[in-house]
């Protein structure tokens, strides 16, 4: 029986209504009284020497209150970057400086080289068109295997070469590696791209700085999925504010997939701007800005080689990868190609000796960083695709050859640094083959065939680790915060209860969620509870919302908060009900004594401790308390994905046809969301698959500017979803068991697209191995003619 | 966006003379200038709206059949009203962008426009249609001048097109994943002496008849009456989409399909 209320329950998204309504508060939506408006000058080239810029003329435009440029930043810090990657020799990443607006160079189409602040956005930008640039044209790195090569040009002039690091994990003995290799009885080798994607959210970003001179107080209302992190980042690092002082808010943030967790220029610039300027400055970024100042996501090139014994055990694993990170380091870059994708190469499967070899690159590109997935995507594009080229090569069943390597022991040491903690691989492979039903594929590829359709049927596993910690062990791998989480759960006299947390809901539908939890835990309606987020003024330190931590990091905070109200709770109950604290029970809202028909409702309890006149001396009046919950591991998402395609060969068009997908996300808070969750996953999947090509000429153009050109998934590119996560095997070291499913869909997705449509090619008689995404019909068309 | 004046005339003589101003310009539904005026790519002094011009709005069937399109009807108005007197063409502009598109964006400033992936143009030339302007009549084959170019002159309005009906015809387009206009597009149209085969999204120099195609299928209306014909990918496009070789031969197989849908 489906649960109709708490935890198991499909509770319908409460905050949907204000969206849906037009109702929701987004960051554009605020308007301070007095406020200006600015108009960034951004580069039109993709690496250049500034000669000069000269803005008296922009300066008397009119409505101008200032103009900036790098100059003005002289004595502030650039963005920082919060993960200090330690390279294969023991050396610490290079990091350059990235100043607010270019300082000596323009680095990337986009870089921002002055900004106007004016009384209206058309006057910021009339004025913005007066400015006099000259800017000497450089080569732009654009190839990130030319860049890595001595003699290169550089797109840091203080820096030794364009590499960030150079960095490994795993087996370090080259020689080991080697002769693993020689020794095996077959040897898959796979190059492939994965490709650079823009995540676009739909609300692109906003950031409202305003300062009080009465009380030196500055407020900046931002597009972001942690307040919290920006308050720190900008107040330490960029513009040594006292935090006391300073008040980040992401009211209603309308979509981010990552690329809003970083701290960017535009943010400090405003908080800045509001006290040079003395006005509150408003920035609304268009979509054209969007495209080449929103951190990119991807971009791995890889080449990846699987050596199998003579039974198909996979005997090792070798990965080389170059990374790109574009032109500056954004806030979390450095770990995506290294602690958040190196470590996930071992994927299901118990392959005893892997290598991962990164080479993080500086071009003349967008920053790179986390989106959807974030390295884990990148991981398994890889193992996935190797993977199933070696059954094409060896002619055996792809599943059959995932099960017989699939890890069956837990917890499980990978290579490549990981506990798993728990996972079930062939249980939701089981669940798979019923749910995609795969015994009736060669009748639909039948049907296809009829239609002069080629069809085809990709299988793709894989892991994920999510709510990175524990803070102590990724300090010592680098990062620079700590990954805990934080909740308040405040309890009113009355009874209902807000919880202040420190997760931050941009999609996710947490303020549905979350209450479920602890209404479930009192026994009360949801609706006496609600959440509160995104204001650093209202809610305790936490790290906010990104790889699929909330539930099981910010969740687990509060649960722990809740336990702490309902452990004094039961004291005031039991000085009401004249009985040993021991003895309380509490079920359904109501404390009772055990074994007897006495109770005392929630309600009294809680309107008792606000009102403590027959009340417990030693126990303090008042119901609140917070908690901040450090994990001890990560938690392991693991699943199964089965998609089938069809190619029609005179176009090389790809139709999805099918899409299944079976997770083990341990348990279920709230299946409605989860599902929506992974649908939204799988589209940008498919998306990436597809459609989505973030693409740059040789100059550093960016030839998908624009959703002219840029193809985002649109819903006729995708079909009905099939998601089963009956398979649970709950997390071992969290209190709800929880995993976590925001990024699954994303991650387990591309590989089982490219999958079916090559299997679709190979079954039409074009030995097809590879085909780099986004697999759209021109280079399906291609690869079938060449 | 530059500032400018606007104007909304209610007859084409009011809208010819208010297109005199130095550096007016015509609006129609905006599809495709108003995000040129959003980006700065434009600064029109004045916009001269030919939105609320009854006498050049809707469809209608002429006395020898043709079916007279009014230059400011919007594509859906031509989708849902020209479905029974010309349902290839009405099939087209119902394929055009999204609904929001289609209810703004008109015939009069697809065909104005010329871009090389638009829809209109296709089937303009592959009917056969005369364009009528407040000055004079363009057939077709002389309107389209190449990318973004066109016959008309400085403030000229198109008010109708014309287009003869055909007894059989077909519009066949390739989407370009992105835009969805036409990476290629192919309309047919077999009239009872001759048909004609006009492609879009493809050529560099913009919507262009495909004579070969026409002459084959003159001789002989057969769905393989393409066999052996291929177009020489050396003035296709080549963009991020597709290669030369991949719209050369997506010109085949779509005209192929428009055969096979008017058999
Ligand atoms: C998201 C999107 C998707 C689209 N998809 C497609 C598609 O799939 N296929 C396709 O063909 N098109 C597509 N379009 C373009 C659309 O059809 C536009 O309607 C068309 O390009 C321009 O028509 P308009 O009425 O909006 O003209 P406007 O943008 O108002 O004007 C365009 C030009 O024509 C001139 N003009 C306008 N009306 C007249 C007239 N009556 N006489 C003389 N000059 C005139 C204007 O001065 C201007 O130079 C798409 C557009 C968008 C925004």
């Amino acid at each position: 029986m489906p649960k109709d209320s708490g935890i198991g329950a499909s509770s319908k998204r409460r905050e949907d209504v204000r969206f849906l309504t037009g109702a929701g508060n987004y960051t554009d939506d605020i308007n301070v009284h007095g406020q200006a408006y600015v108009h960034f000058l951004r580069s039109d080239i993709a690496h250049g020497r500034i000669k000069s810029i000269d803005t008296s003329a922009a300066e008397a435009m009119p409505g101008v209150v200032k103009v900036f440029t790098g100059k003005d930043f002289e004595g502030v810090g650039g963005m920082p970057c919060g993960w200090e990657v330690t390279d294969k020799h023991g050396a610490p990443m290079q990091e350059p400086p990235h100043p607010i607006l270019a300082q000596g160079k323009v680095r990337h189409v986009g870089d921002p080289i002055a900004a106007v602040v004016a009384d209206s956005l058309e006057q910021a930008r009339d004025a913005a068109e007066a400015i006099d640039l000259d800017i000497e044209v450089l080569p732009a790195v654009m190839n990130m295997k030319t860049a890595a090569q001595d003699g290169a040009t550089l797109v840091h002039d203080d820096l030794k070469n364009n590499i960030c690091y150079d960095w490994q994990l795993g087996e370090t003995d080259d020689a080991k590696v080697d002769e693993v290799f020689a020794n095996a009885a077959h040897v898959t080798t796979l190059d492939l791209v994965n490709n650079r994607l823009v995540a676009n959210p739909m609300e692109p970003r906003v950031a409202v700085g305003e300062y009080k001179p009465g009380t030196g107080d500055y407020t900046l209302f931002t597009t972001s999925q942690n307040p919290h992190v920006i308050r720190l980042l900008m107040c330490a690092f960029v513009l040594g504010l006292p935090e006391h002082k300073v008040r980040v808010v992401a009211p209603d943030v309308g979509g981010g997939f990552g690329t809003k967790i970083f701290h960017y220029a535009e943010e400090a610039f405003c908080t800045f701007a509001a006290k040079a300027c003395n006005r509150p400055v408003k920035w609304t970024s268009s979509r054209s800005e969007a495209f080449m100042s929103d951190a990119h996501g991807r971009d791995h090139v890889s080449k990846i080689e699987l050596a199998l014994d003579a039974d198909n055990n996979f005997i090792g694993l070798r990965t080389n990868t170059y990374a790109n990170l574009g032109a500056y380091l954004s806030t979390f870059s450095s770990s995506v190609p290294t602690w958040l994708h190196g470590t996930l190469m071992a994927g299901n499967y118990k392959t005893p000796v892997i290598q991962v070899n990164v080479k993080a690159m500086f071009t003349n590109t967008v920053p790179v960083d986390a989106y959807r997935g974030a390295g884990r995507p990148e991981a398994t594009y890889q193992l996935e695709r190797v993977v199933d080229k070696a059954a094409r090569e060896l002619g055996v069943d792809p599943i059959a050859l995932r099960r017989q390597n699939f890890i069956t022991q837990f917890p499980y040491d990978t290579p490549v640094a990981l506990t798993y903690d728990t996972g079930d691989y062939n249980g939701t492979m089981d669940k798979l083959e019923v749910a995609a039903d795969l015994a009736g594929f060669a009748a639909r590829r039948a049907e296809s065939e009829a239609n002069g359709k080629l069809r085809g049927l990709g299988i793709n596993c894989y892991i994920e680790a999510c709510g990175i910690a524990p803070s102590n062990i990724v300090g010592m791998l680098g990062a620079r915060a700590g990954l805990y989480d934080a909740a308040t759960v405040r309890v009113n006299a009355t009874g209902s209860i807000s919880v202040m947390v420190g997760a931050h809901s941009h999609g996710q539908g947490h303020e549905t969620a979350f209450p479920q939890v602890v209404a479930d835990m009192i026994g009360i309606d949801e609706s006496m509870v609600e959440i509160v987020h995104g204001d650093t003024s209202k809610i305790p330190f936490g790290m906010g919302t990104y790889g699929s931590r909330s539930l099981a990091v910010c969740g687990s905070a509060m649960v722990k908060a809740t336990e702490k109200v309902i452990e004094k709770a039961k004291k005031i109950a039991a000085h009401l009900l004249e009985a040993a604290e021991a003895d309380i029970e509490l079920k359904d809202g109501q404390f009772s004594v055990a074994g007897t028909d006495k109770s005392v409702a929630w309600g009294d309890v809680t309107l008792t401790a606000y009102v403590p006149h027959n009340y417990p001396l030693e126990v303090e009046p008042g119901l609140e308390e917070t908690a901040f919950y450090d994990p001890a591991n990560f938690t392991y998402p693991a699943g199964a994905y089965a998609c089938e395609v069809e190619v029609d060969p005179e176009t090389g068009q790809v139709t999805v046809e099918a899409f299944n997908a079976a997770d083990d996300f341990g348990n279920i808070v709230n299946p409605m969301i989860v599902d929506g969750q992974v649908h939204g996953g799988i589209g940008q999947g498919i998306g990436q698959a597809l459609l989505e090509n973030c693409a740059y000429d040789e100059k550093g153009q960016l030839l998908s500017a624009s959703f002219m050109d840029y193809a985002m998934p649109r819903a006729d590119d995708v079909p009905f979803y099939g998601v089963d996560h009956s398979s649970q095997t709950p997390c071992t070291h969290n209190p709800l068991g929880v995993k976590g499913c925001g990024e699954a869909g994303a991650i387990g997705s591309p590989p089982a697209v490219v999958n079916a449509v090559l299997d679709a090619l190979n079954s039409g008689g074009k030995a097809v191995d590879h085909i780099d995404m986004p697999m759209s019909p021109s280079r399906v068309w291609a690869a079938m003619n060449s | 966006m530059y500032n400018f004046e606007f104007e909304k005339p209610s007859t084409v003589a009011d809208a010819v003379s208010a297109l005199g101003g130095e550096d007016a310009q015509a609006l129609g539904g905006g599809q495709t200038l108003i995000p040129t005026l959003k980006q700065r790519l434009a600064a029109p002094s004045t916009l001269v709206s030919l939105g609320g011009i009854p006498d050049i709005q809707g469809v209608c069937i002429e006395d020898d059949g043709s079916v007279a399109i009014g230059g400011a009807t919007i594509h859906a108005t031509v989708a849902s009203e020209a479905a029974g007197s010309y349902p290839a063409l009405a099939a087209l502009a119902g394929q055009i962008g999204d609904p929001a598109v289609r209810n703004r964006g008109t015939i009069g400033g697809s065909l104005a426009n010329n871009d090389p992936a638009a829809c209109y143009p296709a089937g303009a030339l592959g009917s056969g249609a005369t364009i009528i302007t407040n000055t004079r009549q363009i057939a077709a084959d002389d309107f389209f001048e190449g990318l973004f170019s066109t016959a008309l002159e400085e403030g000229e309005i198109i008010t109708t097109v014309n287009f003869p009906v055909p007894q059989a015809a077909s519009y066949q387009k390739f989407l370009q994943p992105a835009s969805r206009f036409a990476l290629v597009g192919v309309y047919l149209a077999r009239f009872a002496d001759g048909v004609r085969v006009a492609v879009t999204g493809a050529s560099e120099d913009g919507v262009f008849r495909w004579s070969e195609a026409e002459e084959a299928l003159n001789k002989e209306f057969r769905q393989d009456a393409l066999t052996g014909l291929s177009i020489n990918p050396a003035n296709m496009i080549a963009d991020l989409h597709g290669s030369k070789a991949y719209r050369a031969h997506l010109v085949s197989v779509m005209t192929k399909r428009a055969i096979e849908a008017c058999m």
